[in-house]
């Protein structure tokens, strides 16, 4: 039931988030959707972000997270589309979806997605700006994210 | 048994995936081994607490056993989402 895809292709929110939404039984009561896009970095000299992944394990890692997620909050479905290659400031990278019977948990199941998905599934990002390339670091705070589940 | 990197362990190392044959038991034994190939894997494998590694596309850690192992991955940690 639940879907998974990683792409290089963009896609269109609205009509995944319609889709997602569309035909589900009568006891759900709450659709959370979270969509990230390319921010620039402070100073606006950002021209892309390359992301990196690591092809079969990626989604063996996205499918364990998003099952955990299922079970632990009861959702009825649940959806990630990640993107991977070169993406310009303003373009979606990803999106989660979740649907339940109740809002609480859709929004943490959706924070759970989250959390999990930017340490632990194995995706890197290169920041290619008008000085040149790097990778960008993980946060300790991304690691701390996890503690809270 | 292929070795994986990526991001700039791939970018240090200069190649994606390599196959190897190793007599290795544990992970730790073919970082060592790496290590004493060449120069440019030394520098990849100086600080292992910016490393993680996957097992057979399972992240795990360097004690983890190479025992019936076919691919064994390094990478930094990850920033996704």
């Amino acid at each position: 039931m639940t879907r998974i895809s990683v792409q290089s292709e963009p896609f269109d929110v609205g009509a995944e988030v319609n889709r997602f939404s569309e035909g589900k039984d009568d006891q759900v009561g709450a659709v959370v959707t979270f969509t990230g896009v390319v921010r620039n970095n402070d100073v606006g000299t950002l021209k892309s972000m390359l992301i990196e992944h690591y092809p079969g394990m990626t989604e063996k890692a996205l499918q364990k997270i998003v099952e955990t997620a299922v079970e632990r909050w009861s959702l009825s479905d649940a959806l990630v589309i990640h993107r991977h290659g070169d993406l310009r400031p303003g373009e979606v990278i990803m999106m989660v979806a979740t649907t339940a019977r109740h809002r609480v948990a859709a929004f943490e199941a959706a924070e759970y997605l989250m959390d999990y998905l930017k340490s632990r599934a194995p995706f890197w990002k290169q920041e290619i700006t008008s000085d040149g390339r790097s990778w960008v670091d993980a946060k300790d705070e991304d690691e701390d994210a996890l503690k809270r589940w | 048994m292929y070795v994986v990197y990526f991001a700039w362990v791939r970018e240090r190392i200069g190649l994606p995936k390599e196959k190897i044959e190793t007599q290795a038991k544990t992970v730790s034994e073919l970082v060592e081994e790496l290590k004493a190939r060449e120069e440019r894997y030394a520098l990849a494998f100086s600080d292992l607490s910016a490393l993680r590694v996957a097992v057979d596309q399972e992240l795990s850690d360097f004690d983890a056993s190479l025992d019936g192992v076919s691919e064994v991955a390094f990478f930094p940690p990850m920033t996704g989402g």
